[in-house]
């Protein structure tokens, strides 16, 4: 329950506090929660309501918990977050030591496993798809495959464009892999023309050889065409030519064997011929293949009349790029002023772009998404992707490979952390609101030198300690960051808590593991109150093996020094445990209050047949004595019960005794 | 080798794992392990299986990645784990409880076969959140001692529903592992670098031996005993160092070694394979630390000086093996110390060897398999 909260009131004030925790109040039995929030609202899967608590209130009204990050508790998606981890950390790690190509190729090889990563991911996730059997659990994990997938498309968009910066030729080759790699509706009719007993006569046949085309495979796009040859002789002659022509085909090799200007040479002879084909009619007796050389030749329409093949807007561009400018700058791509009108072909959208807002056809992130991506528009991606998805993780990791790739640094936010900082903290923040997840929040916190260390503070202070074990977890994270206050805190908490469950003894290893000297006062003052109430020690293993913490308080100290005053007296050692009891109370280790029970100590001594204290220390002790007796006012005196001032007058007569045995035994001893 | 080991992520922080024994008589290597995890809101005993029948993939591929075979709720983190027998665990949890899982191998599955609430308790034992976390099993079917970090040793019985016997306060401060050093007699380790020996025999409530870390006071995590030479025994502590000890002679250890940079949080002889030795860390690391080489390399160096000497007086088996642990300066002439995990990140929490396999699981969620680790 939520103190101060006023019923009357219909919503609660909130705020997304440090425990990544949204309390509101709403009506309940309405419509469920008020409008929360953009991404709470955005949020695909069904939001978390950990507690609904409305004791002592009207009944109608409850108060939620809503978690903000609530990807963070998907099963699957842990092992996104962990794996990933790994890679950041690498990447991190490695950032100094490499520099020039090698660091690009490295740069290249991180993006590629963090996509490879997202890839198993999904792999896991549609493996969870399929074996689920509660409908509302399978699309739910359906939606997280299609949110994985559109996550790798735009990563490995941004990674040719951004991480590898692809130069022109390259540029195209990665672009067509890429569409290749992530368009796969038509992967499933290719399958079936392909199993079947004769391809050329399979009424979807024309249907492959065009998507082989339009990706730009023409190897494959030959195979088929050289079964439609042997099957169908009328068409031979066609069928060599275009075979002829798709064979010459220029395309840029990654190799950089060839200058552009040759490429571009060699593409306008080719285009050339394609042409003169074309204009002879040599193709006019097939529809298809006639098309099929319009597409050659980059014709728009040509292109545009497989729309259902390409199924996508960048499907198409790139399929244009490659016939009509395979040599395409990363630059030009950001004036294509066709983008919009490429887009504009392809909208409404296709059913793949629903995973974002959940069937609002009006709204299509990820082809606002990419279309940034194509205008090298780096914050309007990123923003975005911030907006789109559901989770920090994306948008906190892309943005840090992208800063490491030096693509960012001009861009800071009006608080005065740069954006890969600012996400970064966010995505740790939400971890560390998780139950298991928080260690990993603490290596992205580590590499935001802005606020990383003030975030860890504030939230490592919150995790739950429920055993030593933990404890100790976040302790050496604490120590290794030599957050001092952090560690009191934490041994602090722990020895409350050992000394609530009565371990007085872990209660002073933890105390002194803090260097908390005020606590350890306080711990020994238990030990010696134990004892005069039982008249022995115990955890004797651990006061006898107090060592140099023993110095620790001034406190312990005593304790440590009475302890062993009493080891000294049980192994009959009497005039060094005389020694250690007087030096006690000379050098005032120990406190006033306890001078009575050394001095009582000391009787057993005085009263051995043997003298063990000599002359000299007998007056120190008989002033010790006096001090205490002097120190009490009269009144105090008049109050002490019969047993204190018996003990007095019992002490004074064995120092007497004593007194009186020494001297005699001293001038003896000068005497001889 | 690196490519010999194939990891898992397992979407939960693992705290424990450990080997399958095999039957008595079998010489191949184990096929099955157990994880306990921790610090979940809902923590899980599992069984996992790589044998590598009927387990090719699609493509053909050799899948040596563990399978899933079953597995269970546990209520609270998972502490320490023994198997007692071919199907049963021991578990130790968070809560206090000691719980014996039995694992049906006809079936796959798992079930809580016995259960000893609250074994591990402070001052109230029936406050709703009175337990005190058990912090280590052992097992020696059909005994079981643990302790926990009230101090407690108990002694339980497989087929017995209450203790055996309990030593309330057996020690002040925290005990974090056991192990058995004969049938007669356990070790314990707790949180002030204290080493005891505790005789089952003596009804006294003490310890017959206490052994210690000089100085610093530094806890110490783990303990194990020399599988053949029962008086060598390893320890880890807070700060990551190795500590040998001869239990016959001093009260110190024989030799300190410089490991890891943090909480070293188990430790492992090879069961079969003594002069190889395992321990992981809190720091994300885990050596393989090997004296065998030595031993054929250098037979010379079995002149070692008075202690070791009078030593040899007494045993006649595995002598160099021996005086490798117990040298008093362990160079690296001597001993060869690999880390398996070169990329290291977080905690490496358990690890269990037996045969030619290693089984090793993190707070990054992952359980990492290696069957060819004398490859």
């Amino acid at each position: 329950v939520v103190p101060g909260v006023d019923s009357a009131a219909r919503q609660l004030c909130f705020e997304w506090g440090p425990a990544e925790m949204l309390v509101c109040e709403t009506l309940f039995g309405g419509r469920g929660g008020e409008p929360l929030d953009d991404r709470c609202q955005q949020s695909p899967t069904p939001r978390r309501f950990l507690a609904g608590a409305g004791e002592g209130r009207p009944s109608s009204s409850s108060v939620f918990v809503v978690r903000k990050d609530q990807d963070v508790y998907v099963q699957t998606l842990r092992k996104l977050f962990n794996e990933s981890h790994g890679i950041f950390v690498g990447l991190q790690r490695s950032e100094e030591e490499l520099a020039g190509k090698s660091r690009k190729a490295h740069l290249v090889q991180v993006s590629k496993n963090y996509r490879s990563v997202i890839r198993a991911c999904m792999e896991d996730m549609h493996q969870a798809a399929v074996s689920a059997r509660d409908p509302a659990l399978h699309s739910q994990y359906s939606t997280q495959v299609s949110i994985l997938s559109a996550m790798e498309l735009i990563w490995n968009l941004c990674e040719i464009l951004f991480v590898e910066a692809a130069v022109a030729g390259p540029l195209l080759i990665r672009l067509l892999d890429w569409v290749r790699l992530h368009v796969c509706d038509v992967n499933n009719m290719v399958r079936e023309v392909l199993s079947s007993e004769n391809p050329s006569k399979h009424e979807l046949f024309w249907n492959v050889v065009d998507v082989f085309v339009l990706q730009g495979r023409m190897d494959e796009a030959r195979h088929l065409l050289s079964k439609e040859a042997s099957a169908n002789p009328t068409s031979l002659t066609m069928c060599r030519v275009l075979d002829d022509l798709m064979k010459k085909m220029p395309v840029p090799s990654l190799g950089n064997m060839q200058t552009l200007t040759e490429l571009e040479l060699k593409w306008q002879h080719w285009h050339e011929e394609c042409q003169r084909y074309l204009q002879d009619g040599t193709f006019a007796s097939n529809s298809h293949m006639e098309s099929i050389c319009k597409v050659l030749l980059g014709d728009e329409n040509a292109i545009l009349e497989k729309k259902e093949l390409l199924t996508t807007w960048y499907h198409f561009l790139v399929t244009r790029l490659l016939y009509c400018h395979p040599t395409v700058k990363p630059m030009e791509l950001r004036c294509l002023k066709c983008l919009s009108f490429i887009m504009s072909c392809y909208l409404p959208p296709q059913s793949s772009m629903d995973l974002f807002l959940g069937g609002e056809s009006s709204a299509e992130p990820l082809d606002i998404i990419l279309m940034a991506a194509f205008e090298f528009e780096i914050h309007q991606v990123i923003k975005e992707c911030s907006i789109a998805l559901s989770n920090w993780w994306f948008v906190a990791h892309l943005t840090d490979l992208l800063d490491h790739c030096k693509l960012l640094q001009s861009h800071n936010l009006y608080f005065g952390s740069n954006m890969r900082e600012f996400l970064l903290l966010e995505y740790a923040s939400g971890l560390f609101s998780h139950h298991s997840l928080w260690q990993l929040g603490v290596d992205y916190f580590d590499h935001c030198p802005e606020y990383g260390r003030v975030y860890l503070e504030l939230h490592i202070e919150r995790i739950p300690l429920n055993t030593e074990q933990k404890a100790l977890k976040v302790l050496r994270i604490c120590e290794q960051r030599q957050m001092h206050e952090q560690v009191r805190s934490i041994c602090k908490i722990m020895a409350m808590k050992a000394l609530r469950n009565n371990r007085l003894g872990s209660a002073l290893s933890w105390s002194i593991r803090a260097k908390d000297a005020a606590f350890a006062t306080l711990i020994s003052d238990r030990f010696l109150k134990d004892y005069c109430e039982k008249g022995c020690f115990s955890d004797l293993d651990l006061i006898d093996n107090l060592g140099p913490s023993m110095l620790l308080s001034d406190r312990l100290t005593f304790l440590g020094k009475y302890r062993e005053f009493h080891r000294l007296y049980g192994e009959k050692r009497f005039s060094e445990a005389a020694k250690l009891l007087l030096m006690l109370m000379t050098a005032h280790i120990a406190p006033c209050s306890f001078w009575m029970t050394l001095l009582t100590d000391a009787l057993p001594l005085l009263e051995q047949k043997e003298i063990i204290f000599s002359a000299e220390q007998t007056y120190e002790l008989m002033r010790c004595l006096e001090d205490l007796t002097a120190g009490k006012s009269d009144k105090q005196k008049f109050q002490d019960d019969d047993v204190e001032t018996m003990k007095v007058e019992m002490l004074r007569l064995a120092l007497a005794r004593n007194l009186a045995r020494v001297i005699v035994k001293e001038g003896t001893l000068e005497g001889s | 080798a690196m490519e010999d080991v194939c990891a898992k992520f397992v979407s939960q922080k693992v705290s424990k794992a450990r080997w399958r024994p095999p039957p008595a008589a079998a010489l191949r290597p184990p096929d099955c392990f157990a994880t306990g995890s921790w610090d979940n809101e809902d923590n899980r005993i599992s069984i996992w299986s790589v044998g590598d029948l009927g387990n090719v993939g699609l493509n053909g591929e050799y899948q040596g990645e563990p399978q899933l075979l079953c597995d269970i709720r546990h209520n609270g983190d998972v502490m320490d784990m023994q198997f007692l027998d071919q199907e049963r665990i021991v578990v130790g949890s968070s809560t206090g409880d000691v719980t014996i899982f039995r694992h049906h191998q006809n079936n796959q599955t798992l079930s809580a076969n016995q259960r000893w609430e609250k074994a591990h308790y402070h001052v109230d034992r029936g406050a709703a959140c009175g337990g005190a976390a058990c912090t280590g099993v052992i097992c020696n079917n059909p005994e079981i001692v643990t302790v926990g970090e009230d101090g407690r040793i108990n002694f339980f019985r497989a087929d017995q529903k209450d203790a055996v016997r309990t030593i309330d306060n057996a020690d002040s401060s925290t005990l974090h592992a056991v192990t058995f050093l004969r049938t007669t007699e356990i070790l314990t380790v707790n949180s002030i670098g204290q080493l005891k020996i505790w005789d089952l025999r003596q009804q006294r409530n003490e310890p017959s031996q206490i052994f210690s870390l000089t100085g610093d006071r530094v806890p110490l995590h783990c303990v194990d005993r020399h599988p053949n030479q029962q008086h060598i025994v390893a320890t880890g502590g807070q700060d990551g160092m190795l500590s040998i000890w001869d239990i016959r002679q001093g009260t110190m250890p024989v030799s300190l070694l410089n490991a890891h940079e943090a909480e070293m949080w188990e430790v492992h002889f090879h069961p079969s394979n003594p002069d190889h030795l395992f321990t992981c860390s809190e720091d994300g690391s885990l050596w393989h630390w090997d004296t065998s080489t030595s031993v054929s390399e250098k037979p010379s160096f079995l002149h070692q000086g008075g202690k070791t000497s009078t030593f040899f007086a007494h045993n006649t088996i595995n002598q160099s093996v021996v005086s490798a642990w117990l040298s008093n300066d362990p160079t690296k002439d001597r001993m060869e110390i690999t880390n398996l995990i070169p990329n290291q990140t977080l905690s490496v929490n358990s690890l269990d060897v037996l045969g030619p396999c290693l089984v090793y699981g993190t707070d990054a969620e992952a359980i990492y398999v290696n069957r060819h680790l004398f490859a």
